[in-house]
């Protein structure tokens, strides 16, 4: 057992964990923070992802011990404080990106790096994007809008309904 | 008809979605997120053999493991009940189906890769996981028969010792129709035949099954918090028919679900073992299945091998049609098993046409594999795609325009009944294939082709149109059939004494966004604001009886009962306002939320009067009950019959075989609709499985040792987002359903009953564009499948 100490969403945190405790673990079972989700066990969904030192992770493949002394964002700290949806989670509620919100956290996530590291991203570079996310209910169709619209892109220019 | 976004609020009203807050800011509640004080986690040991015999557990090592409470094993439950089939399907002979029994844990032998040998609870998952390795399972294997024809075959290894064969009913229907039907393809004038197999697939909702059982000494209660499309339906299943427990003490909630699809319909055993174990255990027990888990214990859906006839006439009328279809059940009967090839799917087989005469024929087999059982569309996608791929072959056998074929022999007068005992109550086929053709773009579709040709690449278009039956169910219509349950629904309209209002229904929203829609139906009856209007569901002890969310039965049924309980308000509430105004209640009218006085400029708000209902001062308490809170019960007096034709394009690559779509089109009767934002999403996620199933998903066995070969998403191919194109959807074709008060049919299941057709009609076309005569490729039509019929053609 090992003691780690990490910044999650902005405030420090520390847990004991085994070797083999995987970060998500650690995040949904000792710290609470169940919106980062676990949806399969071979690193493919990407329900699982946060970010750790500002790169999109998945969760589940990274162990706690290797995030001992990271700064770590998670969906739940997204929002601002007083619960006012940030853009992307604007984006995908207007646009109705998601439906059983199983894997909508780390839709969230993964579109947060995509624009950091590219702010007008094209249709086919948000889909490439996904390749790591599944979403089994939306047919990811309002998920590229609203990606697209967090963009702050015209979304009519998509062409699609 | 108004378009999308010009209602602002009530029925037709693209209201945004008020759940999403929660799941955008991870404060969603599901199951998994659900910790209860000093629980143990179970680690179930599951078979990795696919037929075997188990000659001892031996456990002991493994009890004395760190951190172990109990182990379980077969043994332990041979005094519950086994896990029941909830439709009892009688046989072309009047004989009632074979019905093994489905035991909790197992116990002699083992029957599929994945069924649970023995259960490991300890303090926590990862001891709970170590002991399990400690446990030594002595089995010797035995021969798996895996493939559905080696199954039926005279002296193959029997997956159940105690039946008489691997054959669970050999289903005929209409069975008096088969010598008419017979004598119809003799006269043909021209005969399509098709073989075809409806590949076997994994539903996989994101959210793996997770089951909490928990056990409070003091008042006996049990509780099972499980990931359930219906949570009513699972407390009648464990507690009446597993482990005998009355439902005033056995409590199942459901909290958000993160998606199901129909493979969170079904009682599992996972469910029954840890309400068990709570009270054996005395603490609470959970479980959390792994996606590997999942693809080895969640139920799995279609696999159908069938042969499908068409007769037609000289002027290519439908004569007749017959199909023969061997259906894969797996190792044992889940849920509905039985039912989905035979009523959902053989009463589908009129499709959208007047064929006039029609057989079905359902063998359903045991076979060593996880059990299979309704996957989003459940027989009426197996229906759909057999009727408009042998449509498209006799078109290209014919020479025949393949919508010219089709609009020839559409159903045009409703009522319409079927020769395979449904009622069509309404549909306008010509007005969705018209709308598809508009969306769709047919007439630019050749300058496309050309366009792709000069790219060196194969354009196809394919078509088809889909009808399905909603609205689950007519419950003594089912019940003849041999349904053991009802399949109506409940609501349960509370309004509070300042006016707002919780409807407790029993429908469940795993993704469906009932949370906005269902307020939407209540607000415009009142008058009132959707956001006065609350959602309850997912609980057995809050909400009346219902029989949850599947079929897409969830507006249609549960939906109607709500309707019928806001009447009920209204008419109480009339009563309160006439008493409050000095009027007679028949003069009252409502609108906008306020109570008036035909012809007068007297009126009273609706908070006002339901004011009064709890501060009954000044009431009418001898003519009614102070309160306003009513419950109604609806049950269908028929199915719903969404329709619609939908088209797909595609470009085929020559050299490699790969197949990209390159439009959807969708133009779908769902009769009227609440919420179009909600509409849409729905037809865009059933497509994107239906092209998942066409081109991507396959689950697949070894058919020598029975192992899953498709285990994990290494393996099995989900749809992602560059796998799929933007839909071009509409569902402005409305013809209200004639028996329900909103006039829905339900729009749930469509996209997956409607789009796989077309997009292998479309890579046919497309390869025969290319010169190549290929009549059919099964699905999925992965590269290799393709380039082997390009090369092999």
């Amino acid at each position: 057992m090992a003691q780690v100490t990490m910044i999650v969403n902005g405030k420090a945190a520390s847990g004991t964990v085994e070797g083999r405790t995987l970060l998500s673990s650690f995040l949904r079972e000792t710290l609470d923070l169940t919106g980062t989700h676990v949806g399969c066990d071979t690193s493919q969904c990407g329900a699982c992802v946060v970010h750790v030192d500002g790169v999109a992770v998945k969760s589940c493949t990274m162990l706690a011990a290797e995030a001992d002394g990271a700064d770590v964002a998670t969906i739940e700290g997204q929002a601002a404080p007083d619960g006012t949806l940030n853009t992307i989670q604007q984006a995908f509620q207007d646009h109705h990106g998601l439906q059983c919100g199983f894997c909508t956290p780390g839709m969230v996530m993964t579109t947060a790096a995509l624009l950091k590291d590219n702010p007008k991203p094209s249709e086919q570079e948000i889909r490439v994007h996904l390749e790591g996310n599944i979403c089994r209910c939306t047919g990811y169709h309002n998920i590229i809008k609203a990606i697209y619209a967090a963009s702050g892109q015209d979304v009519a220019a998509l062409g699609a309904d | 008809m108004p378009k999308d976004g010009e209602i602002k609020s009530g029925i037709g009203a693209s209201s945004k979605r008020r759940e999403d807050v929660r799941f955008l800011t991870g404060n969603g509640n599901y199951t998994d997120d659900i910790n209860i004080r000093g629980q143990a986690y179970v680690f179930f040991l599951r078979s990795d053999i696919a037929h075997g015999t188990l000659n001892s557990v031996d456990t002991s090592a493994a009890a004395a493991m760190p951190g172990v409470v109990q182990i379980f094993t077969g043994a332990d439950f041979e005094a519950v009940g086994g896990i029941p089939c909830g439709w009892l399907v009688t046989d072309k002979h009047g004989e009632p189906m074979q019905e093994p029994k489905h035991p909790v844990l197992a116990h002699g032998k083992v029957r599929h890769v994945g069924e649970p040998i023995a259960a490991v609870v300890a303090d926590s998952l990862e001891q709970a996981r170590d002991a399990a390795e400690a446990i030594e399972v002595d089995s010797s294997e035995l021969p798996a028969v895996i493939n559905m024809k080696d199954a039926f075959k005279e002296g193959a290894t029997k997956v159940h010792d105690d039946l008489t064969s691997n054959l669970c009913y050999d289903w005929g229907f209409v069975e008096e129709n088969k010598g008419a039907v017979d004598e119809a393809f003799k006269n043909a004038h021209h005969v399509t035949t098709l073989e075809l197999v409806n590949n076997r697939l994994v539903a996989n909702p994101m959210e793996p099954r997770v089951a909490i059982g928990d056990y409070a000494r003091s008042d006996e209660q049990h509780t099972l918090y499980t990931t359930s499309q219906n949570p009513h339906v699972i407390r009648l299943l464990m507690g009446a028919f597993v482990l005998g427990i009355p439902e005033h003490k056995l409590r199942v909630i459901s909290p958000d679900v993160g998606g199901g699809f129909g493979t969170k319909i079904f009682h599992y055993q996972e469910e029954a073992f840890c309400t068990f174990a709570a009270k054996a255990c005395n603490r609470p027990v959970k479980w959390t299945s792994s996606r590997s888990e999942a693809f080895m214990s969640d139920a799995h859906g279609r696999d159908h091998v069938t042969t499908i006839q068409l007769a037609l006439d000289k002027d290519n009328n439908f004569t007749a049609l017959r199909t023969d279809t061997l259906a894969n059940m797996g190792a044992y009967l889940s849920t509905f098993a039985s039912s989905v090839p035979t009523w959902l799917h053989g009463t589908l087989m009129a499709g959208n046409y007047k064929t006039p005469l029609i057989y079905v024929n359902v063998k359903a087999m045991f076979t060593n594999t996880v059990p299979v059982d309704a996957y989003r569309g459940a027989g009426r996608p197996e229906a759909t795609y057999q009727i408009e791929r042998v449509i498209d072959m006799a078109a290209r056998e014919l020479g025949a325009d393949p919508v010219a074929l089709r609009r020839q022999n559409y159903v045009t007068e409703f009522p319409y009944a079927t020769p395979v005992a449904v009622e069509y109550d309404t549909g306008d086929y010509h007005a969705t294939m018209d709308k598809l053709e508009e969306i769709g773009d047919f007439t630019g579709f050749e300058a496309r082709r050309k366009e792709s040709e000069a790219k060196g690449k194969w354009r196809g278009l394919g078509i088809n149109n889909y009808i399905e039956a909603c609205g689950i169910a007519p419950s003594n219509l089912v019940g003849q059939l041999g349904a053991r349950a009802g399949l109506y629904d409940a609501a349960t309209v509370r309004v509070n004494a300042t006016g707002s209002i919780s409807v407790m229904v029993g429908a469940h929203s795993h993704g469906q966004g009932h949370e906005t829609a269902f307020p939407q139906v209540v607000a415009d009856m009142i008058g009132i604001d959707e956001s006065q209007i609350d959602i309850v569901h997912g609980d057995t002890s809050k909400i009346p009886f219902g029989m949850g969310t599947y079929g897409s039965r969830s507006l249609a049924v549960c939906g109607s009962a709500m309707v019928r309980a806001t009447e009920k308000i209204i008419a109480k509430a009339k009563k309160i306002a006439a008493h409050l105004l000095e009027a007679s209640d028949t003069d009252i009218e409502l609108k906008d939320g306020m109570f008036s006085v035909a012809g007068t400029d007297k009126s009273v708000a609706w908070g006002d009067v339901t004011l009064a209902a709890y501060v009954p001062h000044n009431y009418p308490l001898e003519e009614i009950e102070p309160g306003l809170e009513e419950t109604a019960f609806y049950d269908p007096s028929n199915f719903t019959y969404p329709a619609g034709a939908y088209a797909c394009e595609v470009e085929v690559d020559p050299d490699t075989g790969k197949v990209t779509i390159e439009r959807f089109s969708a133009a779908d009767d769902f009769g009227n609709v609440i919420n179009p934002m909600i509409v849409s999403g729905q037809v865009h996620g059933g497509i994107a499985q239906g092209v998942g199933q066409a081109l991507l998903e396959g689950c697949s066995y070894d058919e020598e040792s029975g192992q899953l070969l498709t285990g994990s998403y290494m393996d099995y191919a989900m749809p992602r987002a560059d796998d799929l194109p933007f839909y071009s959807v509409d569902h402005s074709c409305q013809t209200p359903c004639t028996h329900n008060p909103l006039g829905v049919k339900g729009c749930g299941e469509a996209g997956a009953i409607g789009s796989p057709p077309s997009v292998v009609n479309a890579v046919i076309d497309a390869l025969h564009s290319g010169g190549k005569e290929v009549a059919h490729i099964d699905m999925p039509l992965t590269p290799d499948r393709v380039w082997n019929a390009i090369n092999n053609a």
